[in-house]
């Protein structure tokens, strides 16, 4: 079979269909769908196959995958390597919803479910989990043509919430142009990829630039760059900060004056959410879903609520993550009463996202717990109050704090910072794979039931900076567990971002504003995902970390079950068995292969998919197609539903060690995914 | 032979497995996937199919005899062997399935064994049609004309 474009998983966990960000924007630009980056994954390989063929008759770019494991790996590595997933739903190693949350979570990225079953609960479970399509089987060719269309409507969500929650101004100037550009038969600048990168760059550089001349060089707001800015702004006084003055008192060559007035624009309305409320309707879609940008604006919008609302309430209800979110609505100003809205939006979105399960179920509420209250002002928070917000961790314990937010531990509620409860990755944080959001804040999690664009992408601005303003706020821990998830591509990464940064450093930071709490208690399950905290925080107690963070995620993971990757081949399958059909020449074996078969079959109930790599040459002689016969598998309990905190912790801190502002986002120190066997 | 007239008879089985409904619509799909980077391409998947599916039914045997019989399990196995059999269109087999799996919802398991028993047959049934089939196509793809 003609594989020259369409690629099979089996090589390390190195193996990438997708190019590079920059090739394929080039390449595909002008021929959008065409290029299309789709990744499937099928436990059947008769359906795997014919399932590729397909796609890649459409011109997509195919990368199939038989087990699920496999095919996350192969995200995480490489995060903007796809475009879209086609996942069964009933697979042996991991069940195709549970993937689909992960994949929302981590990378989000629009996954389109099929199955044989077109019952209407499981279309129905398709739909809550957040799937953006699902397919009854056997599929046609002409439901694949289409599915471009999740793409699309995907990033339009974002720049949608982007727009609408970001900073108004200029932005909107620019989002709407960007807006056009991106989705006008993605002629314009390039396909969607350049629009997403435009669109993360877009805060970075004047922005009074033609959205169409890209010729600017993009200046990365660091956090180490908005750290001098802040304390340049707080040295000359914020009524007289005037960018020149600002500019000469940063002194960073290459910096401009615009850079300076557009990043100061964002940061002045930051400002003004911090301390002034400026209701937002109730969608709270909108404003979670920060775009990536992060900006101030954003962020202080959710920071202020969050708090506020957690701090009043004193009880975060799983739906914290709603909360936060209206809570990044509402800028309250430390009021307390300011909580009482929101507490209606957060029933909205009840985030009990029971089928968020981070991996194992654990509730996370994705909350965004966007801690990064911190914009550069150290503010301390008290302990008491993140008490208060936190409710019980319930949601956020689900979060499965794995990560342990910045190193705090998992068990502490991570100080404002953290609070990330992983998931939150679904707000993509990072991600630039799905768009170009990079900090995101806080998708929450639970939000299946949102919408799919918009689910992913909530992101609980909150925390961020609030806490500068009224340490009455707590960083709520839960809510926000931003983004960031650094694994993904951490290289996305909006640099100018200011809370969200993901700040690989788990470990090492340790909010100074104690959250306690339970939240973190349950941290359970997969690290997997790095809530990125604020930045700010960070900053002031830990050396800047890396943007980039290595996926701790992955790590985890990959520890957690190198073993499957493995792949033990415990039963060879008895595909080699029978040849049954066939060409005569399979009949010898035939024989011989039901001897063995039944051996194998007895050993055990296999699901696995086969593979040993005997098998696997028997198998190509036998099968015309050895292809699908993917690394191998076995999955016993690749997840384990019990990380546990230590495992966690000792994967966040492993991570943490192991990081270095690589650019690729995994670089596992020991956890290398190169066990799979290819 | 020449090729005229293989290909007329090619025209014919293929006619009569549809007609008789042994085939069904996915493979049409199958075949209009065939083109010449996969000139194969029927062959291959039909092939693919037969030796993994050997594997499901071989776990729907052993999960049949076992006892107490676990019904779940067993209809999981045949949702499984039921989607790879529909995705290439192989008609009588998915119905016998779903017969199957009507019973295993229902806990007979007298009624599985029986229908599973209906499941093999058409399904090896099938098999050598295909193979004579498929055998047919290659004969008059490389066959000369007259």
């Amino acid at each position: 079979m003609n594989s020259s474009s369409g690629k099979t998983y089996m090589s390390t966990s190195n193996c990438s269909t997708g190019r590079k960000a920059g090739d394929a924007a080039a390449a595909a630009a002008d021929q959008f769908p065409v290029g299309l980056r789709v990744l499937v994954v099928d436990d059947d390989p008769t359906c795997l196959m014919i399932l590729e063929k397909m796609l890649r008759t459409c011109l997509y770019e195919v990368t199939k995958c038989n087990r699920a494991e496999t095919a996350l790996s192969m995200l995480r590595e490489n995060k903007s390597g796809f475009d879209v997933v086609i996942s069964d739903v009933h697979m042996p190693d991991m069940d195709g919803f549970k993937l689909l949350e992960h994949i929302g979570l981590e990378m989000d990225l629009p996954v389109i479910m099929m199955s044989a079953d077109d019952g209407k609960h499981v279309v129905m479970k398709g739909v809550t989990h957040g799937a953006c399509d699902y397919l009854i089987k056997p599929v046609r060719i002409e439901a694949l043509k289409n599915i471009w269309q999740h793409v699309v409507r995907k990033r339009k969500n974002e720049w949608k919430d982007f727009e609408q929650s970001g900073s108004v101004e200029e932005g909107d100037r620019q989002l709407k142009q960007s807006e056009e550009a991106d989705y006008s038969s993605s002629a314009n600048e390039g396909n969607w990829k350049s629009s997403k990168r435009r669109k993360d760059d877009e805060d970075e550089t004047d922005e009074r630039d033609d959205t169409s001349s890209l010729k600017k060089p993009r200046v990365v707001w660091s956090v180490e760059l908005h750290q001098q800015f802040v304390a340049a702004v707080n040295q000359l006084g914020i009524d007289k900060a005037v960018p020149k003055k600002i500019l000469e008192l940063m002194n960073v060559p290459g910096l401009t004056r615009e850079n300076v007035a557009s990043h100061l624009q964002k940061y002045r309305l930051y400002l003004r959410r911090l301390s002034g409320v400026s209701q937002h309707p109730s969608n709270l879609n909108n404003s979670f879903m920060s775009p990536q940008e992060a900006t101030f604006g954003p962020l202080s919008s959710l920071n202020g609520l969050d708090l506020q609302t957690l701090a009043a309430t004193g009880q975060l209800p799983a739906q914290s993550l709603v909360t936060l979110q209206a809570a990044g609505l509402g800028q309250s100003t430390g009021k307390s009463g300011i909580p009482m809205p929101l507490v209606d939006q957060r029933n909205i979105f009840s985030f009990e996202n029971p089928k968020i399960r981070f991996r194992e179920g654990q509730q996370h509420v994705n909350n965004n717990k966007q801690m990064n209250l911190l914009h550069g002002i150290p503010t301390t928070m008290e302990p008491k109050q993140l008490a208060g917000l936190h409710h019980g961790a319930q949601s956020m314990g689900n979060l499965n704090m794995q990560v342990a937010s910045h190193g705090s531990q998992s068990s502490q509620n991570n100080p404002l910072l953290m609070q990330m409860a992983q998931p939150q990755v679904r707000g993509q944080m990072l991600n630039d794979t799905s768009l170009g959001h990079a900090p995101r804040l806080l998708a929450p999690m639970g939000q299946p039931i949102l919408s799919n664009g918009v689910a992913a992408n909530v992101s609980t601005r909150n925390g961020i900076q609030e806490n500068i303003r009224a340490p009455s706020y707590n960083p709520v821990s839960q809510t926000s567990s931003m983004l960031n998830f650094p694994m993904n591509h951490a290289s996305e990464l909006p640099r100018n971002s200011f809370p969200l940064g993901s700040t690989p450093g788990i470990s090492s930071l340790t909010p100074k504003v104690a959250f306690q709490e339970d939240v973190n208690s349950d941290i359970k399950g997969s690290v997997g995902f790095l809530p990125s905290y604020d930045i700010f925080n960070d900053l002031n107690q830990h050396k800047p970390q890396n943007w980039e963070l290595q996926n701790v995620g992955m790590t985890f993971d990959t520890s957690q079950h190198s073993n499957s990757l493995q792949g033990n081949l415990n039963h060879a399958h008895s595909v080699l068995v029978q040849q049954g059909f066939s060409s005569g020449q399979v009949n010898g074996q035939n024989r011989s292969a039901t001897v063995v078969s039944k051996a194998m079959f007895s050993s055990g109930d296999s699901t696995g998919h086969v593979n040993a790599q005997n098998g696997n040459q028997h198998l190509n002689s036998l099968l015309v197609d050895s292809t699908v016969r993917v690394k191998s598998e076995t999955p016993t309990n690749l997840y384990p539903d019990d990380f546990g905190q230590e495992d966690l912790m000792s994967a966040l801190l492993k991570q943490q060690d192991a990081m270095a502002p690589a650019e690729h986002e995994f670089d596992f120190d020991g956890y290398s995914l190169d066990n799979i066997p290819v | 032979m020449d090729r005229n007239r293989l290909q007329h008879q090619v025209a014919c089985m293929r006619r009569s497995l549809f007609d008789q409904g042994y085939l069904d619509e996915p493979f049409i799909q199958l075949e209009e996937l065939q083109d010449d980077a996969n000139p194969n391409f029927v062959q291959e998947i039909v092939t693919l199919f037969y030796s993994d599916s050997a594997r499901l039914i071989q776990n729907i045997e052993h999960a049949l005899n076992s006892r107490p019989i676990d019904f779940d399990k067993l209809d999981d196995y045949m949702h499984q062997f039921k989607g790879s059999s529909s995705s290439i269109g192989a008609k009588k087999v998915t119905n016998e399935c779903t017969v199957f799996r009507e019973y295993c919802s229902a806990e007979n398991a007298e009624g599985c064994i029986r229908s599973f028993q209906q499941v093999k047959q058409e399904y090896a049934i099938l098999r050598r049609k295909l193979e004579v089939y498929l055998q047919m196509v290659r004969q008059a793809a490389v066959s000369r004309t007259a």
